[in-house]
């Protein structure tokens, strides 16, 4: 069983297999890029909206096909061409209400998807009682079963998700603005609107060619989940775009490959959970933004915050309390008879010094103290130039005396 | 940096009388029905600095925004040296208000300058590295050059605000517009923006600010645009800022005081 999944991963289990294989890692990376966007530009949620509002488009699709004697209905360009209509029907419907309605977003959004998914499951259950229309196998557009992709699927799944990458290169700097500041970007000339149909276009895209590999209920999940867990490890536009497309890419090539080799898995699903899966380590172990680092980040502050107050004790004569002792104890500040050591007096004289000087920076400039990000968590001497501390002290002399 | 426009080019501009940095007629703009801006008219002068000044919900940012073409507006014509504004985007430079985008966005504050130089480029055309070596040199022009790889959530609101600022200088423009540039800022800032309004009126460039603080508009700017829904006055800051005419825009809700100190400057 594992020699055969690697087999499998390895793209040696056979030219079909393969090809699905990248087919649906093309898809992931696509998604993913083209979620970035979608995400930072806060349509996050429109592309539940666009996936639920295919599912009528397949029906209607399907039927067309049906009627014309095209492959028993199930001919994947009409069925696309469907998903695509009503995915963009919903996508014009949710802003139509928004913009002409006080409801906020959310709401349109909420109800254009399910009366678009309604049609679609009314219009699926009269397909499944046509002659035929049961086997019709229509039911992978809703949960994804990529080992039932034929290989011209795979081609147009490959190909379509190409086009997305690439227009997401081509544009990547017209939707970085539009994303960050869409005043700025109308200011300067860029077409605001356009571009807004151009994303939305490419996600229609990703949407429908991943109907049939991810389903239309977890297709968001492809789109979103890539660019969120990028975000915890990148501050920078590119490196999330890539990060997220690597996690995407990473996700449908697993995802696939599982598929591949337990058919009746929903490749969906696999997809979903390894996206999944590499989000959650994200949020735990990423570097700065993760919560193990924000809980040390915490732990270091608190840390440091007892010992300058423990020192500021000593300083002032009085007693640190037990774990502000221990802190010192541990530091070699005071020795085992809690007594300050030569070293400890030292410390609590410059931290008193500092924290002096912070607050008398504090009192005579304000504003600039208030604007200082390092204000009494660094050694003065470290942040401001050495006149202005030499200028401090001597203020606080002169107040001393 | 700044070339200086042509004394030459400026006279003829003003003969044919139609190049005025920024001419707005009968300016009507409404929100929901409830008018913002109502009839207004304003002329800017070649290479002024012009504060908007006025009440909370006077339509001072409005003005900017209708402008910018950034809400719509209901009447009334923009000429920006004498051409429709949509023709002329590459001769204004903006700088909105703070609060208008999410500081979380993972990009630097190089990479924020850079999107200055984005209307040079054109499309498609990537970002490369000389491009970013200006978006530097304009941070360092507002003393932000040390901050260039920070993520722009890591700066404080001031140096957020001098990025904004080094955006706006990026785009080399002829006319400027800024969006309260001076709000709840670090005195650090303040000389900043300060510096390159100086900067910008050697250079003959005209610029437009929203400003809140009355004691600092003779100060800062030559010339003031009192807007209370409608224009209670415009001119020179000697002619068009006394009492009289505050009086009219602020109606009741200013002190007298504050109003006399600001005045007398």
């Amino acid at each position: 069983m594992l020699a055969h999944f690697w087999s499998i991963l390895s793209l040696q289990a056979g030219y079909n297999t393969s090809v699905v294989l990248i087919g649906v890692t093309l898809l992931g990376i696509g998604s993913a890029a083209i979620g970035t966007f979608v995400l930072l530009r806060r349509r996050a949620l429109i592309s539940d909206a666009v996936g639920h509002a295919t599912l009528p488009g397949v029906g209607l699709g399907f039927l067309t096909a049906y009627a014309l004697g095209l492959d028993g209905g199930r001919n994947l360009p009409i069925l696309l061409i469907g998903a695509g209509a009503t995915g963009a029907l919903g996508i014009l419907s949710v802003q139509w209400i928004r913009d002409h309605t006080r409801l906020p977003e959310d709401a349109a959004i909420g109800t254009v998807l399910s009366v678009y998914f309604g049609i679609g499951t009314v219009l699926l259950s009269y397909i499944q009682s046509l002659p035929g229309g049961a086997r019709a196998g229509l039911n992978s557009f809703l949960m994804g079963q990529s080992a039932a992709l034929s290989l011209a699927e795979v081609w147009i799944i490959g190909a379509g998700s190409v086009v997305v990458i690439l227009l997401c290169l081509l544009f990547f700097k017209e939707f970085k603005v539009l994303c960050f500041d869409q005043d700025f970007a109308t200011a300067q000339g860029w077409p605001v609107r356009k571009l807004d149909l151009l994303m939305l276009a490419l996600l229609l895209l990703a949407v429908s060619i991943g109907l049939k590999t991810v389903g239309l209920v977890l297709i968001v999940a492809l789109l979103v989940i890539p660019p969120v867990a990028a975000r915890f490890w990148t501050d920078d536009l590119k490196g999330m775009t890539l990060i997220a497309g690597v996690f995407g890419g990473l996700s449908g090539y697993l995802g696939a490959a599982a598929s591949a080799l337990v058919p009746r898995l929903p490749a969906g699903g696999v997809i979903v959970l390894t996206a999944g899966a590499l989000f959650a380590v994200s949020l735990i172990v990423a570097p700065k933004r993760g919560v193990i680092a924000g809980a040390i980040r915490q732990l270091r502050f608190r840390w440091g915050e007892a010992e300058r107050r423990g020192l500021m004790a000593v300083a002032d004569g009085r007693n640190p309390t037990p774990v502000q002792a221990g802190i010192l104890r541990l530091k070699g500040f005071l020795d085992r008879a809690g007594q300050p050591t030569a070293r400890g007096l030292e410390a609590a004289r410059a931290t008193a010094r500092d924290q002096a000087l912070w607050l008398r920076y504090l009192e005579d400039f304000p504003q600039e103290a208030m604007a200082c990000e390092d204000w009494a968590r660094v050694p003065i001497d470290r942040v401001l130039p050495g006149d202005l501390v030499a200028e401090l002290e001597r203020r606080l002399r002169l107040a001393g005396s | 940096m700044l070339r200086a426009v042509e004394p030459l080019e400026q006279a003829i501009a003003a003969r044919a009388g139609t190049a005025a940095p920024l001419a707005v007629r009968d300016l009507t703009v409404a929100y929901h029905r409830k008018p913002v801006l109502w009839n207004v008219d304003f002329t800017a002068p070649a290479g002024g600095r012009i504060a908007i000044v006025g009440p909370n919900g006077a339509g001072k940012s409005t003005f900017i925004k209708a402008v910018l073409g950034l809400v719509p507006r209901v009447g009334g014509e923009v000429l920006v040296f004498g051409k429709p504004v949509e023709s002329q985007r590459r001769a204004i430079g903006y700088v909105p208000q703070r609060e208008s985008v999410d500081w979380d966005f993972p990009t630097s504050a190089v990479d924020v300058v850079a999107m200055g130089l984005y209307g040079r480029l054109g499309w498609c055309r990537p970002v490369r590295r000389r491009h970013l070596e200006e978006a530097r040199a304009q941070l360092d022009r507002v003393g932000m050059a040390d901050f260039a790889d920070r993520q722009i959530g890591q700066l404080s609101g001031g140096q957020q605000q001098r990025v904004f600022l080094a955006r706006a200088l990026a785009q080399d423009a002829q006319l400027y517009l800024m969006d309260e540039p001076f709000a709840g800022v670090d005195a650090a800032t303040e000389r900043a923006i300060i510096d390159v309004l100086r900067e910008l009126e050697r250079a003959g460039r005209t610029v437009i600010c929203v400003h809140h603080d009355l004691q600092t508009v003779p100060e800062y700017f030559d010339h003031v645009l009192l807007l209370n829904l409608r224009r209670i006055a415009a001119g020179p800051v000697k002619e068009a800022f006394t009492e009289a005419n505050l009086q009219r825009a602020y109606g009741g809700r200013l002190a007298p005081p504050e109003l006399v100190a600001a005045v007398r400057g």
